[in-house]
């Protein structure tokens, strides 16, 4: 146990230190602000619930949602919503996850939840099909719309390196905290999409991605001044090919899993270890992943982290 | 009475039938389409028997009562006369010869042409359509402007109830024809009553020729009549000839607007009296519109031959060097030229594709198929699983596609060229298209130096555009779908039959 928290205090020193070196002051107070929550651990993987039990379970361990949602708090809840396909096909993130965040969200005293996400498919059909607008006003979330230019506001990014300014959703850039729940899936273009490749459900213009190198930018956008307080990953069903769309229910497997972290790499490297089980995908091939730990959003080393594994 | 009943049913289809082209928002459900399924002119391209036997057995019966209560273009011009009055009191029409030679020409000319391939003289005249073309292109876009200006109000307060709109004008000949039809039709409705109805509109000068026979009809009782010519002046459709006491049927729309008028009672409507009947003709001496009948018919059977001319019309227009070599009817049209023989160009479909994929054509399908609806993959591509424009289609030019159908049938085929592509010219991943693939006609196979490019699998891909809708490289794009003449069937996608895998461990 000694050596564990003396390697954690070394990894941390380490960490700040190497922020120290960097201008980037909004992510050193960032980083700041995600130790102040002083969560247990820095990652949880829960397998074997079904993915509101397992949601519970993680944030319990992770010290509960009052650890980043304060009360008060206008809280965005940002799921993949990006396709219109039921939740069987495993397109978008598992509304039932969707829901008990937003639940947990508002026992924390949040005072206004907010869901939406920049669709691939036409928009209105994707929430609907999704399943996600019902879970997410069953829950007394504010469900709103994307579709529309004007919807977005102009930020820069000083950190990105092709990157360097970006179009990102108002409610992303109003609200106090904000939570960013991917699903775990194959990607045809960047070979896995998880929390990472999120982040372009928040911006508008996604072909200016695709024209600069799309894993460049991927890592990018997530140096934007204000991250992501918490990222679940859902790995409930995966989409295992095919991805980021799936054809049909032979895409999917039924893995039964979820990942937790605030550190945005370390999840979806753990993320990416996991879905290698399913099917090959080294880290390498999942090249955001290095390009985001280099612009020092977070670390891709699993092992220096306090990592709490629970089956249910 | 009988007005106040024929005021009230018009304004309620007219109403609905407008509302229902312009909601973008599912207000009302989609199964109103059955008032576009009602108009005269898809109901007879679309082979909607009942319809049809309907409207003429209606006709038969009550004369032209199709033109004063279901035609939303008869409505339009009834309000706009109507407002003409408001502003005129002494407004006031006076009876006209009919102008059967021109009727009649007309109408043979619209069907001569349809049948050679030239649909666009009946899309342009058809009363439906035309008054279709003026809410999607004209209305539509004032509406959505409204909405946005709503949505800007209330997303300042936080409340999403509305949400904003792309705005976009489907295709700028469909605005500047509808514009034309909107101030043409307008304008001498405001002048001249139902002038377009009764010179024009060939769904008119049809039914004018059954109505001449039809059971009820208004009737002008010459022994309480005192010839005041207050019924002529009365008459939008300038179809009364106070004089004569004469009233030509194959004009009046049964309005009754001279019923309400008359102040001696002198006029009803009622059978067919049996004095007149000997000589059911209007106030034209010979029975020019029962010659001009035949002759019509005569000149379209020997129009018939109609591939012949369709070829020639085909070759004047076709082939011209667009980007495409063919365009993309939209999924269940059957071919391009089923679809543009089968079109009145209404821009329903275009008004209801919820990923606005649906554009009006310019010279693409050739001039004998302006303004028909052509796929474009500018603003949207086409929902793998949406089937919507092939349900509402109220002539039947895109057959209804059930879901599974519609993931077979494919509208065109993938073309991709390597040298456009990200990957080949800038050495980084992209794979926008494969992501937008419903079928995985597009899927990223290993390249050089770990990189994915697309590969392309024409047989399986259904058309739907969301690789070329998607591709971000321009102006020429890596990745587009070239248009099937006639539509083919795709492949089934094959789906493996894999081992269930279990995943015990985090992998971490």
């Amino acid at each position: 146990m000694e050596r564990r928290e003396f390697l954690r205090t070394i990894a941390l020193a380490g960490l700040a230190s190497s922020f120290k070196f960097s201008d980037a002051m909004d992510i050193l107070a960032q980083s700041g602000r995600n130790a102040k929550t002083g969560a247990a651990y820095d990652l949880i993987a829960v397998m074997g619930g079904e993915p509101e039990m397992m949601f519970r379970k993680a944030i319990a361990e992770m010290g509960g949602m009052g650890k980043f949602v304060k009360p008060g708090n206008k809280v965005v809840v940002k799921p993949n919503i990006g396709w219109d396909k039921v939740p069987e096909l495993a397109g978008n993130t598992n509304p039932k996850l969707v829901k008990e965040i937003i639940t947990q969200c508002y026992k924390a005293g949040a005072k206004e939840v907010v869901v939406f996400d920049h669709t691939c498919d036409d928009w209105r059909k994707c929430y609907k099909n999704s399943g996600i607008e019902d879970a997410a006003k069953a829950a007394k979330a504010k469900v709103i719309p994307a579709n529309e230019e004007s919807y977005y506001r102009e930020i820069t990014l000083p950190q990105g390196k092709n990157l360097h300014k970006a179009k990102v959703h108002n409610a992303i850039l109003d609200c106090d905290v904000w939570i960013n729940v991917p699903i775990l899936k194959h990607h045809g273009g960047a070979n896995l999409t998880i929390s990472m490749k999120n982040h372009m459900g928040i911006v508008w213009d996604r072909g200016a991605f695709h024209r600069n190198d799309l894993q460049q930018c991927i890592a990018d956008i997530c140096t934007i001044r204000k991250p992501a307080v918490l990222n679940v990953v859902d790995a409930y069903r995966v989409l295992k090919s095919n991805g980021p769309r799936g054809t049909s229910a032979a895409d999917v497997v039924n893995p039964k899993a979820l990942f937790m972290s605030s550190d945005i790499i370390a999840v979806d490297t753990a993320a990416t270890k996991f879905f290698n089980q399913i099917r090959t995908m080294p880290l390498e091939d999942v090249a955001h992943l290095a390009k985001g730990e280099a612009l020092k959003i977070g670390t891709m080393n699993l092992d220096g982290l306090k990592v709490r594994r629970l089956k249910m | 009475m009988l007005r106040k009943i024929r005021i009230g049913i018009s304004l309620v289809i007219f109403l609905l039938l407008t509302f229902y082209l312009i909601d973008f928002a599912g207000i009302l459900p989609d199964s109103f389409h059955v008032l576009a399924h009602i108009q005269f002119i898809p109901a007879l391209l679309g082979l909607n028997i009942g319809i049809l036997l309907f409207l003429l057995v209606l006709t038969w019966l009550t004369g032209r009562s199709y033109c004063s209560a279901i035609c939303p273009l008869g409505i339009f011009q009834d309000i706009v006369i109507w407002i003409s009055r408001k502003r005129n009191k002494k407004k006031r029409y006076n009876y006209r010869r009919a102008l059967n030679k021109w009727r009649w020409g007309i109408l043979a000319l619209v069907v001569i042409a349809f049948l050679s391939g030239f649909t666009v003289l009946l899309s342009l005249l058809d009363p439906y359509s035309a008054y279709s073309r003026i809410v999607v292109n004209i209305f539509k876009p004032i509406y959505l402007a409204i909405n946005n200006l709503l949505t800007w109000i209330f997303t300042m307060f936080g409340n999403y109830t509305f949400y904003y709109m792309d705005i976009f004008i489907a295709g700028i000949w469909a605005l500047v024809i509808a514009l034309v039809t909107f101030l043409a039709i307008g304008y001498f409705a405001y002048r001249y009553g139902r002038i377009y109805c009764n010179t024009v509109c060939p769904v008119g000068t049809f039914l004018g020729f059954i109505s001449k026979y039809s059971l009820f009809k208004v009737h002008i009782d010459t022994s309480k009549c005192n010839s005041c010519g207050l019924c002529a002046r009365k008459c939008k459709a300038s179809c009364i000839d106070s004089k004569a006491h004469k009233i030509d049927y194959s004009r009046c729309v049964v309005c009754f607007d001279c019923i309400d008028n008359c102040t001696q009672g002198a006029i009803s409507y009622t059978l067919r009296s049996k004095k007149s009947a000997p000589k059911p003709v209007s106030a034209d001496d010979p029975d020019m519109s029962k010659r001009t009948f035949v002759a019509t018919l005569a000149a379209v059977a020997l129009a018939s031959p109609k591939s012949v001319v369709g070829q020639g019309v085909a070759m004047l227009t076709g082939n011209k060097p667009y980007k495409r070599k063919h365009p993309l009817s939209p999924p269940g049209s059957i071919s391009a030229d089923y679809f543009t023989q089968h079109c009145t160009a209404c821009h329903l479909c275009v008004s209801k594709c919820p990923s606005h994929v649906l554009k009006p054509s310019s010279l693409e399908y050739g001039i004998g198929g302006m303004l028909q609806p052509m796929m474009s993959f500018e603003n949207g591509f086409c929902n793998y699983d949406c089937t919507l424009c092939s349900e509402i289609c109220p002539n039947k030019a895109i057959l209804p596609l059930t879901k599974e159908k519609k993931h077979l049938t494919q509208v065109g085929r993938v073309v991709f060229i390597e040298e456009n592509c990200i990957v080949h010219t800038d050495n980084t991943n992209c794979g926008a298209c494969a992501e937008h693939c419903p079928t995985q006609a597009v899927t990223m196979v290993p390249y050089r130096d770990g990189l994915t490019i697309p590969k392309i699998n024409p047989d399986i891909c259904v058309g739907c555009g969301g690789c070329e809708y998607v591709c971000p490289v321009r102006p020429f794009r890596a990745i587009h779908v070239e248009g099937n003449p006639v539509q083919l069937e795709a492949k089934p996608i094959q789906i493996k039959k894999e081992e269930e895998l279990q995943i015990d461990d985090f992998g971490f």
